[in-house]
Protein backbone atom coordinates (compact mmCIF):
# COMPACT_ATOMS: atom_id res chain seq x y z
CA UNK A 1 0.00 0.00 0.00
CA UNK A 2 2.84 2.49 0.69
CA UNK A 3 4.48 1.35 -2.52
CA UNK A 4 1.35 2.38 -4.28
CA UNK A 5 0.96 5.54 -2.71
CA UNK A 6 4.51 6.50 -3.39
CA UNK A 7 4.55 5.42 -6.69
CA UNK A 8 1.29 7.81 -7.36
CA UNK A 9 2.96 10.86 -5.32
CA UNK A 10 6.10 10.50 -7.81
CA UNK A 11 3.68 10.65 -10.92
CA UNK A 12 1.94 14.15 -9.94
CA UNK A 13 5.29 15.53 -10.15
CA UNK A 14 5.80 15.77 -14.04
CA UNK A 15 2.50 16.91 -13.89
CA UNK A 16 3.08 19.54 -11.22
CA UNK A 17 6.16 20.47 -13.46
CA UNK A 18 4.06 20.63 -16.45
CA UNK A 19 2.05 22.83 -15.37
CA UNK A 20 4.44 25.24 -13.75
CA UNK A 21 6.25 25.75 -17.49
CA UNK A 22 3.35 26.04 -19.46
CA UNK A 23 1.50 28.53 -16.65
CA UNK A 24 4.98 30.39 -16.80
CA UNK A 25 5.48 30.43 -20.46
CA UNK A 26 2.03 31.40 -21.22
CA UNK A 27 1.90 34.48 -19.11
CA UNK A 28 5.26 35.63 -20.68
CA UNK A 29 4.80 34.62 -23.86
CA UNK A 30 2.22 37.54 -23.83
CA UNK A 31 2.60 40.57 -26.04
CA UNK A 32 2.59 44.03 -23.74
CA UNK A 33 3.94 44.40 -20.90
CA UNK A 34 2.58 43.77 -17.65
CA UNK A 35 2.60 47.71 -16.83
CA UNK A 36 1.45 49.01 -19.81
CA UNK A 37 -1.49 51.61 -19.13
CA UNK A 38 -2.84 54.53 -20.34
CA UNK A 39 0.20 56.81 -18.86
CA UNK A 40 2.96 56.43 -20.96
CA UNK A 41 5.67 56.46 -19.14
CA UNK A 42 9.42 57.48 -20.21
CA UNK A 43 11.95 54.61 -21.32
CA UNK A 44 14.30 54.99 -18.20
CA UNK A 45 11.26 54.48 -15.73
CA UNK A 46 10.00 51.26 -18.11
CA UNK A 47 14.13 50.11 -17.84
CA UNK A 48 13.58 50.71 -14.15
CA UNK A 49 10.63 48.90 -13.88
CA UNK A 50 11.54 46.01 -15.47
CA UNK A 51 15.25 45.56 -13.43
CA UNK A 52 13.04 45.93 -10.75
CA UNK A 53 11.03 42.83 -11.41
CA UNK A 54 14.06 41.32 -13.06
CA UNK A 55 12.20 41.33 -16.55
CA UNK A 56 15.19 42.19 -18.38
CA UNK A 57 16.85 39.18 -17.81
CA UNK A 58 16.79 36.03 -20.22
CA UNK A 59 13.74 33.81 -19.89
CA UNK A 60 15.08 30.77 -18.57
CA UNK A 61 17.15 32.66 -15.66
CA UNK A 62 13.24 34.29 -15.00
CA UNK A 63 12.19 31.22 -14.76
CA UNK A 64 14.41 29.92 -12.38
CA UNK A 65 14.53 32.53 -9.99
CA UNK A 66 10.30 31.64 -10.17
CA UNK A 67 10.76 28.48 -9.43
CA UNK A 68 13.24 28.85 -6.78
CA UNK A 69 10.78 31.30 -5.06
CA UNK A 70 7.86 28.63 -5.65
CA UNK A 71 9.75 25.96 -3.91
CA UNK A 72 9.35 28.23 -1.05
CA UNK A 73 5.87 28.96 -1.34
CA UNK A 74 7.03 32.82 -2.80
CA UNK A 75 4.61 33.31 -5.69
CA UNK A 76 6.07 36.68 -6.50
CA UNK A 77 4.78 40.21 -6.09
CA UNK A 78 1.45 41.48 -7.03
CA UNK A 79 1.74 43.71 -10.39
CA UNK A 80 -1.55 45.61 -9.35
CA UNK A 81 -1.98 45.19 -5.32
CA UNK A 82 1.21 46.99 -4.44
CA UNK A 83 2.99 46.15 -1.57
CA UNK A 84 1.22 42.25 -1.32
CA UNK A 85 2.72 39.21 -2.53
CA UNK A 86 0.91 37.19 -4.47
CA UNK A 87 1.47 34.50 -1.42
CA UNK A 88 -0.05 36.85 1.19
CA UNK A 89 -3.21 37.37 -1.35
CA UNK A 90 -3.85 34.18 -2.30
CA UNK A 91 -3.48 33.47 1.72
CA UNK A 92 -6.01 35.78 2.93
CA UNK A 93 -8.56 34.78 0.16
CA UNK A 94 -8.71 30.70 0.31
CA UNK A 95 -9.59 30.27 3.20
CA UNK A 96 -13.56 31.42 2.63
CA UNK A 97 -13.23 29.77 -0.25
CA UNK A 98 -12.19 26.54 1.01
CA UNK A 99 -14.94 26.83 3.18
CA UNK A 100 -17.46 27.00 0.94
CA UNK A 101 -15.97 24.53 -1.23
CA UNK A 102 -15.98 21.88 1.59
CA UNK A 103 -19.19 22.67 2.59
CA UNK A 104 -20.52 22.25 -0.87
CA UNK A 105 -18.98 19.02 -1.90
CA UNK A 106 -20.63 17.51 1.42
CA UNK A 107 -23.90 18.51 0.75
CA UNK A 108 -23.07 16.69 -3.01
CA UNK A 109 -22.35 13.65 -1.69
CA UNK A 110 -24.46 13.37 1.32
CA UNK A 111 -27.64 14.60 -1.42
CA UNK A 112 -26.51 12.76 -4.47
CA UNK A 113 -25.99 9.66 -2.91
CA UNK A 114 -29.36 9.51 -0.98
CA UNK A 115 -31.19 10.43 -3.93
CA UNK A 116 -29.48 8.14 -6.52
CA UNK A 117 -29.89 5.27 -3.88
CA UNK A 118 -33.68 6.61 -3.32
CA UNK A 119 -34.09 6.40 -7.62
CA UNK A 120 -32.27 3.28 -7.70
CA UNK A 121 -34.21 1.08 -5.17
CA UNK A 122 -37.90 2.38 -6.94
CA UNK A 123 -36.47 1.70 -10.42
CA UNK A 124 -38.95 2.96 -13.42
CA UNK A 125 -41.66 4.23 -11.31
CA UNK A 126 -42.38 8.22 -11.05
CA UNK A 127 -40.17 9.20 -7.96
CA UNK A 128 -37.28 7.82 -9.60
CA UNK A 129 -38.13 9.29 -13.30
CA UNK A 130 -38.54 12.60 -11.42
CA UNK A 131 -34.93 12.01 -9.61
CA UNK A 132 -33.73 11.09 -12.85
CA UNK A 133 -35.07 14.46 -14.65
CA UNK A 134 -33.95 16.74 -12.72
CA UNK A 135 -30.46 15.35 -12.45
CA UNK A 136 -30.59 15.75 -16.16
CA UNK A 137 -31.59 19.46 -15.77
CA UNK A 138 -29.18 20.07 -13.11
CA UNK A 139 -26.07 18.69 -14.72
CA UNK A 140 -27.29 20.51 -17.75
CA UNK A 141 -27.43 24.09 -16.31
CA UNK A 142 -24.57 25.65 -15.35
CA UNK A 143 -23.86 27.49 -11.94
CA UNK A 144 -24.00 31.25 -13.38
CA UNK A 145 -27.77 30.08 -14.49
CA UNK A 146 -28.95 28.12 -11.66
CA UNK A 147 -27.28 31.18 -8.93
CA UNK A 148 -28.86 34.50 -10.00
CA UNK A 149 -32.39 32.35 -10.66
CA UNK A 150 -32.23 31.16 -7.25
CA UNK A 151 -31.40 34.94 -5.80
CA UNK A 152 -34.04 36.19 -7.85
CA UNK A 153 -36.55 33.75 -6.78
CA UNK A 154 -35.74 33.16 -3.02
CA UNK A 155 -33.95 36.82 -1.78
CA UNK A 156 -35.23 39.15 -4.49
CA UNK A 157 -38.52 38.04 -4.59
CA UNK A 158 -39.64 35.76 -1.31
CA UNK A 159 -37.23 37.62 0.70
CA UNK A 160 -36.05 34.51 2.68
CA UNK A 161 -32.88 34.31 2.35
CA UNK A 162 -29.92 37.63 2.04
CA UNK A 163 -28.96 37.94 -1.82
CA UNK A 164 -25.74 39.11 -0.71
CA UNK A 165 -22.25 38.24 1.32
CA UNK A 166 -21.30 41.54 2.78
CA UNK A 167 -23.87 43.13 5.90
CA UNK A 168 -24.97 39.70 6.26
CA UNK A 169 -23.56 37.97 9.18
CA UNK A 170 -23.42 34.07 10.31
CA UNK A 171 -24.55 30.67 8.06
CA UNK A 172 -27.54 32.65 6.52
CA UNK A 173 -25.24 33.99 3.78
CA UNK A 174 -23.54 30.28 3.16
CA UNK A 175 -26.91 28.86 2.28
CA UNK A 176 -27.76 29.94 -1.30
CA UNK A 177 -24.08 30.25 -2.90
CA UNK A 178 -23.30 26.68 -1.23
CA UNK A 179 -26.45 25.49 -2.79
CA UNK A 180 -25.99 26.99 -6.43
CA UNK A 181 -22.42 25.74 -6.00
CA UNK A 182 -23.68 21.93 -4.98
CA UNK A 183 -26.42 21.52 -7.19
CA UNK A 184 -24.71 20.30 -10.18
CA UNK A 185 -22.88 17.69 -8.07
CA UNK A 186 -26.03 16.78 -6.49
CA UNK A 187 -27.34 15.66 -9.87
CA UNK A 188 -24.37 14.30 -11.56
CA UNK A 189 -23.43 12.09 -8.16
CA UNK A 190 -27.04 11.09 -8.33
CA UNK A 191 -27.14 9.69 -11.68
CA UNK A 192 -23.95 7.90 -10.90
CA UNK A 193 -25.07 5.98 -7.43
CA UNK A 194 -28.39 5.28 -9.75
CA UNK A 195 -26.87 3.30 -12.37
CA UNK A 196 -24.03 1.52 -10.03
CA UNK A 197 -26.53 0.90 -7.23
CA UNK A 198 -28.75 -0.50 -10.09
CA UNK A 199 -26.01 -3.07 -10.62
CA UNK A 200 -25.22 -3.90 -7.20
CA UNK A 201 -28.33 -4.60 -6.06
CA UNK A 202 -28.49 -7.19 -9.00
CA UNK A 203 -25.24 -8.84 -7.81
CA UNK A 204 -24.85 -12.17 -6.13
CA UNK A 205 -24.13 -11.27 -2.85
CA UNK A 206 -26.90 -8.94 -2.75
CA UNK A 207 -29.39 -11.71 -3.42
CA UNK A 208 -27.85 -14.19 -0.76
CA UNK A 209 -28.36 -11.46 1.82
CA UNK A 210 -32.09 -11.09 0.50
CA UNK A 211 -32.43 -15.09 0.53
CA UNK A 212 -31.34 -15.24 4.26
CA UNK A 213 -33.93 -12.42 4.75
CA UNK A 214 -32.63 -9.18 5.13
CA UNK A 215 -34.37 -6.33 4.63
CA UNK A 216 -34.12 -4.04 2.14
CA UNK A 217 -32.88 -0.90 3.94
CA UNK A 218 -30.36 -3.46 6.06
CA UNK A 219 -28.88 -4.72 2.63
CA UNK A 220 -28.28 -1.35 1.36
CA UNK A 221 -27.00 -0.10 4.81
CA UNK A 222 -24.20 -2.75 5.21
CA UNK A 223 -24.07 -4.46 1.36
CA UNK A 224 -24.85 -2.49 -1.55
CA UNK A 225 -23.91 1.05 -0.55
CA UNK A 226 -20.14 0.68 -0.17
CA UNK A 227 -19.49 -0.97 -3.43
CA UNK A 228 -22.05 1.08 -4.73
CA UNK A 229 -20.19 4.63 -4.10
CA UNK A 230 -17.09 3.52 -5.28
CA UNK A 231 -17.80 5.37 -8.82
CA UNK A 232 -18.96 7.97 -6.66
CA UNK A 233 -15.42 8.30 -5.42
CA UNK A 234 -13.28 8.04 -8.64
CA UNK A 235 -15.54 11.18 -9.68
CA UNK A 236 -14.37 13.27 -6.64
CA UNK A 237 -11.14 14.21 -8.79
CA UNK A 238 -13.58 15.99 -11.84
CA UNK A 239 -16.03 17.08 -9.03
CA UNK A 240 -13.31 19.19 -7.39
CA UNK A 241 -12.19 20.82 -10.02
CA UNK A 242 -15.90 21.68 -10.88
CA UNK A 243 -16.33 22.67 -7.40
CA UNK A 244 -13.17 25.64 -7.85
CA UNK A 245 -14.63 26.54 -11.32
CA UNK A 246 -18.22 26.81 -10.34
CA UNK A 247 -17.24 29.20 -6.68
CA UNK A 248 -15.27 31.33 -9.61
CA UNK A 249 -18.86 32.04 -10.60
CA UNK A 250 -20.51 31.78 -7.09
CA UNK A 251 -18.03 34.35 -5.79
CA UNK A 252 -18.50 36.99 -8.38
CA UNK A 253 -22.72 36.37 -8.28
CA UNK A 254 -22.53 36.90 -4.19
CA UNK A 255 -20.17 39.04 -3.98
CA UNK A 256 -17.72 37.03 -1.70
CA UNK A 257 -14.46 37.91 -1.72
CA UNK A 258 -12.44 34.05 -1.79
CA UNK A 259 -9.89 33.26 -4.21
CA UNK A 260 -11.95 33.08 -7.67
CA UNK A 261 -13.25 36.61 -6.96
CA UNK A 262 -9.60 37.70 -6.54
CA UNK A 263 -8.77 35.46 -9.76
CA UNK A 264 -11.68 36.83 -12.00
CA UNK A 265 -10.55 40.49 -10.80
CA UNK A 266 -7.07 39.70 -11.44
CA UNK A 267 -7.82 38.25 -15.22
CA UNK A 268 -9.98 41.28 -15.83
CA UNK A 269 -6.92 43.81 -14.81
CA UNK A 270 -4.22 41.78 -16.55
CA UNK A 271 -2.61 41.21 -13.16
CA UNK A 272 -0.10 38.78 -14.63
CA UNK A 273 1.81 37.71 -11.50
CA UNK A 274 -1.17 37.13 -9.30
CA UNK A 275 -3.16 35.09 -12.41
CA UNK A 276 -0.05 32.68 -12.83
CA UNK A 277 0.23 32.72 -8.56
CA UNK A 278 -4.02 31.96 -8.57
CA UNK A 279 -3.39 29.33 -11.40
CA UNK A 280 -0.44 27.38 -10.10
CA UNK A 281 -2.34 27.41 -7.03
CA UNK A 282 -5.21 25.67 -8.59
CA UNK A 283 -3.57 23.70 -10.53
CA UNK A 284 -1.36 22.33 -7.82
CA UNK A 285 -4.37 21.78 -5.47
CA UNK A 286 -6.54 19.86 -7.77
CA UNK A 287 -3.45 17.27 -8.67
CA UNK A 288 -2.90 16.84 -5.04
CA UNK A 289 -6.22 16.18 -4.11
CA UNK A 290 -7.01 13.89 -6.73
CA UNK A 291 -3.52 11.84 -5.62
CA UNK A 292 -5.36 12.09 -2.16
CA UNK A 293 -8.79 10.59 -4.13
CA UNK A 294 -6.40 8.11 -5.94
CA UNK A 295 -4.71 6.40 -3.12
CA UNK A 296 -7.80 6.48 -0.46
CA UNK A 297 -9.51 4.49 -3.84
CA UNK A 298 -6.12 2.20 -3.65
CA UNK A 299 -6.79 1.87 -0.04
CA UNK A 300 -10.56 0.96 -0.24
CA UNK A 301 -10.56 -1.28 -3.59
CA UNK A 302 -7.59 -3.84 -3.92
CA UNK A 303 -7.82 -4.70 -7.10
CA UNK A 304 -6.56 -1.26 -8.48
CA UNK A 305 -3.48 -1.50 -6.71
CA UNK A 306 -2.61 -4.60 -8.34
CA UNK A 307 -2.35 -2.91 -11.54
CA UNK B 1 -25.85 5.05 -48.13
CA UNK B 2 -28.54 2.66 -46.35
CA UNK B 3 -26.82 2.71 -43.31
CA UNK B 4 -27.03 6.28 -43.54
CA UNK B 5 -30.61 5.86 -44.09
CA UNK B 6 -31.17 3.40 -41.05
CA UNK B 7 -29.36 5.87 -39.22
CA UNK B 8 -32.08 8.35 -40.08
CA UNK B 9 -34.99 5.96 -39.72
CA UNK B 10 -34.08 4.78 -35.91
CA UNK B 11 -33.66 8.48 -34.99
CA UNK B 12 -37.59 9.20 -36.24
CA UNK B 13 -38.45 6.15 -33.88
CA UNK B 14 -36.76 8.32 -31.49
CA UNK B 15 -38.64 10.54 -29.75
CA UNK B 16 -36.31 12.44 -27.57
CA UNK B 17 -34.39 12.57 -30.63
CA UNK B 18 -36.91 14.35 -32.21
CA UNK B 19 -38.09 16.15 -29.79
CA UNK B 20 -34.92 17.76 -28.63
CA UNK B 21 -33.71 18.14 -32.35
CA UNK B 22 -37.08 20.13 -33.27
CA UNK B 23 -36.47 22.42 -30.57
CA UNK B 24 -33.25 23.20 -30.93
CA UNK B 25 -33.83 23.69 -35.16
CA UNK B 26 -36.84 26.01 -34.07
CA UNK B 27 -34.13 27.93 -32.23
CA UNK B 28 -31.75 27.96 -34.71
CA UNK B 29 -34.35 29.32 -37.55
CA UNK B 30 -35.54 31.84 -35.22
CA UNK B 31 -32.24 33.16 -34.11
CA UNK B 32 -31.57 33.60 -37.72
CA UNK B 33 -34.35 34.70 -39.47
CA UNK B 34 -35.72 36.74 -36.23
CA UNK B 35 -33.13 39.38 -36.36
CA UNK B 36 -33.77 39.96 -40.38
CA UNK B 37 -37.31 40.51 -39.71
CA UNK B 38 -36.97 42.38 -36.35
CA UNK B 39 -37.23 46.50 -37.03
CA UNK B 40 -34.40 46.82 -34.74
CA UNK B 41 -30.80 45.90 -34.83
CA UNK B 42 -28.25 44.99 -31.86
CA UNK B 43 -26.70 48.24 -31.85
CA UNK B 44 -29.30 50.46 -31.79
CA UNK B 45 -29.70 52.61 -28.24
CA UNK B 46 -32.72 54.15 -27.51
CA UNK B 47 -32.48 56.06 -24.42
CA UNK B 48 -36.30 57.12 -24.15
CA UNK B 49 -36.64 53.34 -23.96
CA UNK B 50 -34.96 52.09 -21.30
CA UNK B 51 -35.87 48.66 -19.19
CA UNK B 52 -39.72 48.11 -21.14
CA UNK B 53 -41.16 45.50 -20.15
CA UNK B 54 -41.74 42.62 -22.54
CA UNK B 55 -44.39 42.82 -25.01
CA UNK B 56 -45.57 43.76 -28.33
CA UNK B 57 -45.57 47.54 -27.79
CA UNK B 58 -42.72 49.39 -30.36
CA UNK B 59 -41.99 45.37 -31.59
CA UNK B 60 -40.09 44.70 -28.52
CA UNK B 61 -41.24 41.44 -27.87
CA UNK B 62 -38.35 40.53 -24.98
CA UNK B 63 -38.43 44.05 -23.43
CA UNK B 64 -35.26 46.31 -23.78
CA UNK B 65 -32.04 45.87 -21.85
CA UNK B 66 -30.40 49.15 -19.87
CA UNK B 67 -29.78 51.12 -22.36
CA UNK B 68 -32.77 50.33 -24.61
CA UNK B 69 -31.30 48.04 -27.21
CA UNK B 70 -34.16 45.16 -27.76
CA UNK B 71 -33.17 42.33 -26.51
CA UNK B 72 -34.92 40.06 -29.11
CA UNK B 73 -32.50 40.86 -31.66
CA UNK B 74 -29.59 41.10 -29.01
CA UNK B 75 -30.79 37.27 -27.23
CA UNK B 76 -31.33 35.63 -30.80
CA UNK B 77 -27.26 37.28 -31.94
CA UNK B 78 -26.47 35.72 -28.64
CA UNK B 79 -27.94 32.11 -29.61
CA UNK B 80 -25.93 32.52 -32.98
CA UNK B 81 -22.69 33.49 -31.89
CA UNK B 82 -22.98 30.95 -28.84
CA UNK B 83 -24.17 27.87 -31.16
CA UNK B 84 -21.20 28.92 -33.91
CA UNK B 85 -18.93 29.21 -31.14
CA UNK B 86 -19.70 26.08 -30.01
CA UNK B 87 -19.93 24.28 -33.22
CA UNK B 88 -16.70 25.51 -34.56
CA UNK B 89 -14.75 24.46 -30.83
CA UNK B 90 -16.41 21.17 -31.35
CA UNK B 91 -14.71 20.75 -34.78
CA UNK B 92 -11.49 22.12 -33.20
CA UNK B 93 -11.71 18.88 -30.81
CA UNK B 94 -12.69 16.37 -33.08
CA UNK B 95 -10.18 17.01 -35.56
CA UNK B 96 -7.60 17.18 -33.16
CA UNK B 97 -9.27 14.31 -31.02
CA UNK B 98 -9.72 11.93 -33.93
CA UNK B 99 -6.21 12.18 -35.41
CA UNK B 100 -4.86 11.83 -31.83
CA UNK B 101 -6.63 8.89 -31.11
CA UNK B 102 -6.51 7.14 -34.06
CA UNK B 103 -2.62 7.69 -34.58
CA UNK B 104 -2.38 6.42 -30.87
CA UNK B 105 -4.75 3.25 -31.49
CA UNK B 106 -3.12 2.23 -34.71
CA UNK B 107 0.40 2.86 -34.18
CA UNK B 108 -0.24 1.11 -30.91
CA UNK B 109 2.86 -0.15 -28.49
CA UNK B 110 5.09 2.30 -26.74
CA UNK B 111 3.79 5.03 -28.83
CA UNK B 112 0.24 4.26 -27.44
CA UNK B 113 1.51 4.10 -24.00
CA UNK B 114 3.07 7.37 -23.78
CA UNK B 115 0.14 9.19 -26.19
CA UNK B 116 -2.40 7.53 -23.63
CA UNK B 117 0.01 9.01 -20.41
CA UNK B 118 0.27 12.36 -22.02
CA UNK B 119 -3.86 12.11 -22.28
CA UNK B 120 -4.24 11.13 -18.84
CA UNK B 121 -1.96 13.73 -17.41
CA UNK B 122 -3.88 16.56 -19.00
CA UNK B 123 -6.90 15.06 -17.46
CA UNK B 124 -6.04 15.77 -14.12
CA UNK B 125 -5.41 19.98 -14.83
CA UNK B 126 -8.08 22.37 -14.39
CA UNK B 127 -8.26 23.67 -18.31
CA UNK B 128 -10.50 26.06 -17.58
CA UNK B 129 -7.85 28.55 -15.90
CA UNK B 130 -5.69 27.72 -18.46
CA UNK B 131 -8.02 28.83 -20.97
CA UNK B 132 -8.65 32.25 -18.67
CA UNK B 133 -4.65 32.94 -18.17
CA UNK B 134 -4.54 32.49 -22.23
CA UNK B 135 -7.22 34.86 -22.70
CA UNK B 136 -5.53 37.38 -20.09
CA UNK B 137 -2.46 36.71 -21.69
CA UNK B 138 -3.24 37.72 -25.63
CA UNK B 139 -6.25 39.74 -26.97
CA UNK B 140 -9.61 38.58 -26.61
CA UNK B 141 -10.73 37.49 -30.07
CA UNK B 142 -13.08 35.06 -31.34
CA UNK B 143 -10.19 32.52 -32.72
CA UNK B 144 -8.62 32.37 -29.62
CA UNK B 145 -11.65 31.47 -27.85
CA UNK B 146 -12.50 28.07 -30.61
CA UNK B 147 -9.27 27.12 -30.47
CA UNK B 148 -9.15 27.25 -26.68
CA UNK B 149 -12.70 25.49 -26.13
CA UNK B 150 -11.29 22.86 -28.35
CA UNK B 151 -8.17 22.14 -27.23
CA UNK B 152 -9.65 21.67 -23.78
CA UNK B 153 -12.29 19.00 -25.15
CA UNK B 154 -10.66 17.03 -27.80
CA UNK B 155 -9.14 14.47 -24.43
CA UNK B 156 -12.52 12.67 -24.88
CA UNK B 157 -12.39 11.86 -27.92
CA UNK B 158 -9.13 11.01 -28.30
CA UNK B 159 -9.79 8.49 -25.51
CA UNK B 160 -12.56 6.43 -27.61
CA UNK B 161 -11.88 7.26 -30.72
CA UNK B 162 -8.47 5.24 -29.69
CA UNK B 163 -10.43 2.31 -28.17
CA UNK B 164 -12.77 2.12 -31.64
CA UNK B 165 -9.22 2.09 -33.90
CA UNK B 166 -8.09 -0.81 -31.80
CA UNK B 167 -10.25 -3.03 -33.28
CA UNK B 168 -10.85 -1.13 -36.51
CA UNK B 169 -6.77 -2.35 -36.93
CA UNK B 170 -7.26 -6.10 -36.85
CA UNK B 171 -10.34 -5.85 -39.21
CA UNK B 172 -9.35 -8.09 -42.53
CA UNK B 173 -9.42 -4.46 -45.30
CA UNK B 174 -7.08 -2.61 -43.20
CA UNK B 175 -4.71 -5.63 -43.76
CA UNK B 176 -5.95 -6.11 -47.09
CA UNK B 177 -4.88 -1.69 -47.09
CA UNK B 178 -1.36 -3.03 -45.67
CA UNK B 179 -0.43 -5.78 -48.57
CA UNK B 180 -1.20 -3.56 -50.99
CA UNK B 181 1.39 -0.98 -49.97
CA UNK B 182 -0.90 1.46 -48.79
CA UNK B 183 1.30 3.88 -46.30
CA UNK B 184 -0.36 3.88 -42.97
CA UNK B 185 -0.64 7.67 -42.92
CA UNK B 186 -3.01 6.74 -45.46
CA UNK B 187 -4.77 3.72 -43.79
CA UNK B 188 -5.65 6.19 -41.12
CA UNK B 189 -7.02 8.61 -43.15
CA UNK B 190 -8.93 6.57 -45.65
CA UNK B 191 -9.89 3.38 -43.95
CA UNK B 192 -9.75 4.23 -40.29
CA UNK B 193 -11.24 7.82 -40.00
CA UNK B 194 -14.66 7.22 -42.04
CA UNK B 195 -15.43 3.91 -39.97
CA UNK B 196 -14.97 6.05 -37.20
CA UNK B 197 -18.00 8.14 -37.73
CA UNK B 198 -20.93 6.75 -35.74
CA UNK B 199 -19.06 7.25 -32.38
CA UNK B 200 -17.79 10.39 -33.50
CA UNK B 201 -21.07 11.87 -34.34
CA UNK B 202 -22.44 10.42 -30.51
CA UNK B 203 -19.61 12.39 -29.08
CA UNK B 204 -19.48 15.51 -31.65
CA UNK B 205 -23.41 15.84 -30.14
CA UNK B 206 -22.22 15.67 -26.81
CA UNK B 207 -18.71 17.78 -26.94
CA UNK B 208 -21.41 20.62 -28.34
CA UNK B 209 -22.86 21.55 -25.26
CA UNK B 210 -19.73 21.54 -22.83
CA UNK B 211 -18.45 23.91 -25.50
CA UNK B 212 -21.47 26.21 -25.13
CA UNK B 213 -20.61 25.57 -21.53
CA UNK B 214 -17.20 26.76 -21.39
CA UNK B 215 -18.20 29.59 -23.87
CA UNK B 216 -20.66 31.18 -21.89
CA UNK B 217 -18.32 30.85 -18.89
CA UNK B 218 -16.11 32.83 -20.15
CA UNK B 219 -17.86 35.72 -21.74
CA UNK B 220 -20.40 35.95 -18.20
CA UNK B 221 -16.99 36.31 -16.60
CA UNK B 222 -16.29 39.19 -19.00
CA UNK B 223 -13.56 36.79 -20.72
CA UNK B 224 -15.32 36.19 -23.51
CA UNK B 225 -16.95 37.50 -26.16
CA UNK B 226 -16.61 41.51 -25.80
CA UNK B 227 -19.31 44.12 -26.74
CA UNK B 228 -21.29 45.10 -28.35
CA UNK B 229 -21.56 41.17 -29.74
CA UNK B 230 -23.06 39.45 -26.95
CA UNK B 231 -23.13 35.83 -26.38
CA UNK B 232 -25.87 34.10 -24.19
CA UNK B 233 -23.20 34.04 -21.01
CA UNK B 234 -22.56 38.17 -21.29
CA UNK B 235 -26.47 38.65 -21.61
CA UNK B 236 -27.26 36.73 -18.42
CA UNK B 237 -24.09 38.55 -16.83
CA UNK B 238 -26.21 41.42 -17.78
CA UNK B 239 -29.13 40.72 -16.60
CA UNK B 240 -27.60 39.85 -13.02
CA UNK B 241 -26.94 43.08 -13.10
CA UNK B 242 -30.27 44.36 -13.50
CA UNK B 243 -32.54 41.34 -11.87
CA UNK B 244 -34.15 43.53 -9.28
CA UNK B 245 -35.69 46.11 -11.59
CA UNK B 246 -35.58 44.22 -14.31
CA UNK B 247 -35.97 40.20 -14.37
CA UNK B 248 -37.14 39.97 -18.03
CA UNK B 249 -33.14 40.63 -18.30
CA UNK B 250 -31.61 37.41 -16.40
CA UNK B 251 -34.72 35.31 -17.01
CA UNK B 252 -34.48 35.16 -21.04
CA UNK B 253 -31.29 34.96 -21.82
CA UNK B 254 -30.97 32.40 -19.07
CA UNK B 255 -33.75 30.20 -19.72
CA UNK B 256 -32.64 30.16 -24.02
CA UNK B 257 -29.14 28.89 -22.61
CA UNK B 258 -30.89 26.42 -20.01
CA UNK B 259 -33.16 25.07 -23.22
CA UNK B 260 -30.33 24.88 -25.83
CA UNK B 261 -27.87 23.29 -22.88
CA UNK B 262 -31.06 20.38 -22.12
CA UNK B 263 -31.71 19.95 -25.36
CA UNK B 264 -28.05 19.21 -26.61
CA UNK B 265 -27.73 16.52 -23.81
CA UNK B 266 -30.86 15.12 -24.32
CA UNK B 267 -30.41 14.90 -27.93
CA UNK B 268 -26.46 13.75 -27.34
CA UNK B 269 -28.18 11.20 -24.73
CA UNK B 270 -30.45 9.69 -26.84
CA UNK B 271 -28.28 9.36 -30.13
CA UNK B 272 -25.81 7.18 -28.24
CA UNK B 273 -29.31 4.88 -28.45
CA UNK B 274 -29.72 5.60 -31.51
CA UNK B 275 -26.30 3.89 -32.26
CA UNK B 276 -26.03 1.45 -29.86
CA UNK B 277 -28.89 -0.26 -30.74
CA UNK B 278 -27.41 -0.35 -34.30
CA UNK B 279 -24.94 -2.35 -32.90
CA UNK B 280 -27.09 -5.33 -31.04
CA UNK B 281 -28.63 -5.86 -34.42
Amino acid sequence: MLKYALLRLLGAIPTLLLVIVLAFLMVHAAPGGPFDDERVLSAEIEANIAAAYHLDEPLHRQFYRYFAGLLQGDLGPSYRYRDHTVSELIGTAFPISLKLGTMAMLLAVVFGVAAGSFAALRRNTLPDRSVMAFAMTGISIPVFVIAPVLVLLLAVKLQWLPAGWSGNEGAARFLLPVIALALPQVAYIARLTRASMIDVLASDFVRTARAQGLGTTAIVRYHALKPAMLPVLSYMGPAIAAILTGSVVVEEIFGIPGLGQFFVRAALNRDYTLVLGIVIFYATLVILLNLVVDILYGAIDPRIRQR
Amino acid sequence: MTTLFNIWRRMRENRAVMVSGGILIGIVIVAIVGPLISPHDYLQTNFDNLLQRPGTAGFHLFGTDDLGRDLFVRSMLGVQITIVVAVVASVVSLVIGVMYGAVAGYVGGRVDAIMMRFVDTLYALPFIFFVILLMVAFERNFLLIFVAIGAINWLDMARIVRGQTLSLREREFVDAARLTGVSTAAIIMRHIAPNLLGVVIVYVTLTIPQAILVESFLSFLGLGIQEPQTSLGALVDAGVNQMEGASWMLLIPAGLLATILLCFNFFGDAMRDVFDSRSER
